[in-house]
C-alpha cells in the first residue's frame, strides 16, 4: 500500500502542514470528483481554502456554524459525496462534536476531518482555542478512526491514506509553525500501523504529533550521553491503535513514556496504558502531556518546554523512568 | 441631548487613546485582532465612560453591571480598556499573548480583572448573558448586562437560540450591541454567510431591534437610553461600523482581521488615528 506513493505536490521545507494538506487536497480532489470542501469561515486559516479556489463548485463555506457544518457534511455523505471538512481542532472536537458523533459516527458516514490549530499550537489565543481533549474525545466514538502525523510529509500521507480508508476520519494537525520530521514520504505509512522511527531495547518511547521529532532527538541524546537503547514509536494512528507495536514494547523494553500534546486524561497515553493494563505484564510507565490543566498563554515552543514534551522534558521523564523499580522477573510466564 | 459637549470631547480622547493603545499591543505582541477591536472602539468607550455601574478597585462589586464581549477575539481592545479604567497596569499588557501572561487573546475571566466572561470561541457570549439577566432578576437585582456580538459571530445558531431564549423570557435587563461591520475572516459577511435581512431576523425573534451609527456617540447613546427604559422585552442595537475604523489602511479592508505592524506600520496607523481624533492630547503620541 505504502509503495509507489509518488504524489508529491509540495515543498515540504517551506509548507505548513495546512499548506501540504490544501494541496494534497486539490491534487485529490482532480483525481476523484466526489471529494468535496467544507469551512466555517476558516476557510483560509485551515488551507482548504486552496481546494475552494480551484473547485469552487464543490466547496461550501457555511459561515461560523460548525454544528450546522458537520451537519451538512452529514448530508453530502449520504448524497454519496466525500466531504473534506476543515476547521480549528477546538469548534470540531467540542462545537461541533455531537454532530460529528451522531450524525457522522453513528450512521459511519464515509467524511474526514482535518482539524488544524490542534493541541497547544495556537498557543498565544489561550484556552479558547487550544484543543488539548480532541484525541480523548474523537477516540471515545465508535467507528472513528484518529491520526496525529508528525508533520507536513505525515499529513500528506494521512490524507491521501484517508481517501480509501471506510467510514468517519479525524486527522488533527497544528497551526503551521511545527518543523519537520520526515524527509520523504516512502517510510510505510499506514493507517493503524505504528513506525518504529528507532529500535532500543531499555525504554520506548511512543509519540505522536509535534511531539514525535522531539521524541526521537530524545532518543538520540540518551544513546549518546546516557549510553542507553531508546525505541522510538511514532504512534500516528491513536485509534486503531497498533497494540502488537505497545506489546512488544512491554516485552521487549519493559519501561514506556508515551509523549503527546493533549491532556494526558484520554489521549495517546491512555490509549497505550489501556493495552499495558491488559496485557497483565509488568511496566514501568510514564504519560507525559498537558497535566489535566487549562494550558497558559505562550508560544508553542515555549509551551512544548513548558509542558516538558522537548527533547529536554522526555531526557528528564527517561532518566526517572530508568530508576523506577519494577518486578525484577525474567519469566513472562508467570504474569500473565 | 443624552451626550453633552463635554462628554463628546472626552469620548474622542479616551478613544483616540484606546486606538493608538490598540496599535502599540499589536506592535508589542506581533499581532493581533485589530480590525474587529477598532471597529467597537466607540461602543466600548461609551459604555465604559458613561454607562457602566462599576469600580476597578473593586471589580468583583456584586452590584456592578456587567459586559459580556462575545467576540473575544477583540480581547486586545478590552484589555487595553481596562488597563486605562484602572483594573491593572498598562505595562502588563507589553506581554499581551506572550509566555506565562495572563492575557491571552481572548481574555481569561480568571486571570483578568474586569473581564466577566472568559469568551473567545464565538457564539457563547449572549447565552451566558441571558444567564446573567435571568439571575439579576430572579434575585431581584437591579445591575443590568450588555452584550457585544460580532455580526459574522451571528451565524452561529447559539446565537438564535439565546435571542429567542431572551425574548421568552421576557428579559429586559440585557442590552445587546452587534458590531455591524460587514466582514469576517473569509470575506465580506453578505458573501461568506448572507445575515440580511438581519434587522428583521431579530424582531422574528422577539427583539426590539435599534439601528445606528456605531462610531456616534448621540446615536449609540440614544438607543442605550431607549434600551435601558424599554419594559416590553430585549432590545437589541444594530451598530453599523467601519472593521479597523480609524487607520486608513485597514478599513473595511477583510486582510486587517489578524494582523501585525512593523516600526513603520505603527506610525502610519497612529499618524491616521490622530487625523480622526485629532490629536486631542497635542502633538505627542
Ligand atoms: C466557534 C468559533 N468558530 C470560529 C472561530 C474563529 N474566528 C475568530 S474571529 C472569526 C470571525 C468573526 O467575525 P465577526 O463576528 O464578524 O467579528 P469581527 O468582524 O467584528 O472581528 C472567526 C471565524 C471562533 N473564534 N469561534
Amino acid at each position: 500500500m505504502t509503495e509507489g506513493l509518488t504524489y508529491t505536490v509540495y515543498d515540504a521545507d517551506t509548507m505548513t502542514q495546512a499548506e501540504i494538506y490544501g494541496e494534497m487536497l486539490c491534487k485529490m480532489g482532480e483525481e476523484n470528483p466526489k471529494i468535496v470542501g467544507l469551512s466555517a469561515d476558516l476557510a483560509k486559516s485551515t488551507k482548504i481554502g486552496k481546494f475552494q479556489e480551484k473547485f469552487p463548485d464543490r466547496f461550501f463555506n457555511v459561515g461560523i456554524a460548525e454544528q450546522n457544518m458537520f451537519g451538512v457534511a452529514a448530508g453530502l455523505a449520504k448524497a454519496g459525496m466525500i466531504p473534506y471538512v476543515s476547521t480549528m481542532a477546538a469548534f470540531t472536537a467540542m462545537r461541533g462534536v455531537e454532530q460529528v458523533r451522531t450524525d457522522i459516527c453513528y450512521q459511519n458516514l464515509n467524511c474526514k476531518i482535518i482539524a488544524t490549530h490542534a493541541g497547544t499550537s495556537f498557543g498565544s489565543a489561550g484556552s479558547t482555542h487550544h484543543c488539548t481533549e480532541d484525541l480523548a474525545i474523537m477516540r471515545s466514538f465508535a467507528n472513528m478512526t484518529v491520526i496525529a502525523p508528525a508533520d507536513g510529509i505525515e499529513t500528506a500521507n494521512a490524507v491521501r491514506a484517508s481517501l480509501d480508508y471506510p467510514g468517519p476520519v479525524y486527522i488533527r494537525i497544528g497551526r503551521g509553525f511545527e518543523p519537520k520530521y520526515y524527509e520523504d514520504e516512502n517510510y510505510g505509512f499506514q493507517i493503524g500501523k505504528a513506525v518504529e522511527i528507532k529500535s532500543g531495547t531499555d525504554i520506548t518511547l511512543i509519540s505522536c504529533g509535534v511531539t514525535v521529532l522531539q521524541a526521537a532527538e530524545a532518543a538520540k541524546f540518551l544513546e549518546e550521553n546516557d549510553g542507553l537503547s531508546v525505541r522510538v514509536l511514532n504512534m500516528h494512528t491513536i485509534k486503531p491503535l497498533d497494540e502488537a507495536a505497545v506489546l512488544s514494547a512491554v516485552e521487549d523494553t519493559r519501561r514506556i513514556i508515551t509523549i503527546e500534546d493533549h491532556n494526558i486524561l484520554g489521549g495517546l497515553g491512555s490509549a497505550v496504558a489501556d493495552v499495558i493494563a491488559a496485557s497483565g505484564k509488568g511496566c514501568a510507565f510514564i504519560k507525559v502531556g498537558i497535566p489535566d490543566c487549562f494550558s497558559i498563554v505562550g508560544y508553542p515552543e515555549d509551551l512544548c518546554n513548558y509542558y516538558q514534551l522537548d527533547a529536554d522534558g522526555i531526557i528528564g521523564k527517561v532518566r526517572e523512568v530508568m530508576k523506577m523499580d519494577f518486578e525484577e522477573d525474567e519469566d513472562w510466564e508467570d504474569e500473565v | 441631548m443624552p451626550v453633552t459637549d463635554q462628554e463628546l470631547e472626552k469620548f474622542n480622547e479616551k478613544a483616540w487613546q484606546l486606538r493608538k493603545d490598540i496599535v502599540d499591543i499589536t506592535f508589542w505582541s506581533g499581532g493581533s485582532h485589530i480590525g474587529g477591536a477598532m471597529s467597537m472602539v466607540e461602543i466600548l468607550i461609551l459604555l465604559y465612560y458613561k454607562y457602566l455601574n462599576i469600580d476597578p478597585n473593586n471589580p468583583d462589586m456584586e452590584e456592578r453591571d456587567r459586559m459580556l464581549l462575545s467576540k473575544g477575539h477583540g480581547g486586545v481592545g478590552l484589555a487595553a480598556l481596562l488597563a486605562r479604567k484602572g483594573y491593572f497596569d498598562f505595562e502588563l499588557l507589553k506581554d499581551f499573548n506572550k509566555f506565562k501572561s495572563p492575557f491571552g487573546m481572548h481574555l481569561d475571566s480568571l486571570k483578568v480583572k474586569g473581564v466577566d466572561a472568559s469568551t473567545g470561541s464565538l457564539g457563547h457570549g449572549l447565552p451566558m448573558s441571558v444567564g446573567l439577566a435571568l439571575g439579576a432578576r430572579v434575585q431581584n437585582k437591579n445591575w443590568l448586562t450588555y452584550c457585544i456580538l460580532g455580526d459574522g459571530e451571528c451565524n452561529e445558531g447559539t446565537i438564535w437560540e439565546a435571542a429567542m431564549a431572551a425574548s421568552h423570557f421576557k428579559i429586559t435587563n440585557l442590552i445587546t450591541f452587534v458590531d455591524r461591520n460587514r466582514l469576517m475572516i473569509d470575506g465580506p459577511t453578505e458573501e461568506v454567510m448572507g445575515l440580511e435581512p438581519f434587522a428583521d431576523k431579530w424582531k422574528a425573534f422577539g427583539f426590539i431591534v435599534k439601528e445606528v451609527d456605531g462610531h456616534s456617540y448621540t446615536e449609540l447613546a440614544e438607543a442605550v437610553e431607549y434600551a435601558r427604559k424599554e419594559e416590553k422585552g430585549p432590545v437589541v442595537i444594530i451598530a453599523n461600523t467601519i472593521k479597523g475604523k480609524g487607520v486608513d489602511f485597514m478599513e473595511d479592508d477583510v486582510r486587517w482581521h489578524y494582523g501585525g505592524l512593523d516600526t513603520d506600520l505603527v506610525e502610519k496607523a497612529k499618524a491616521s488615528i490622530d487625523q480622526m481624533h485629532g490629536n486631542p492630547a497635542g502633538s505627542k503620541g
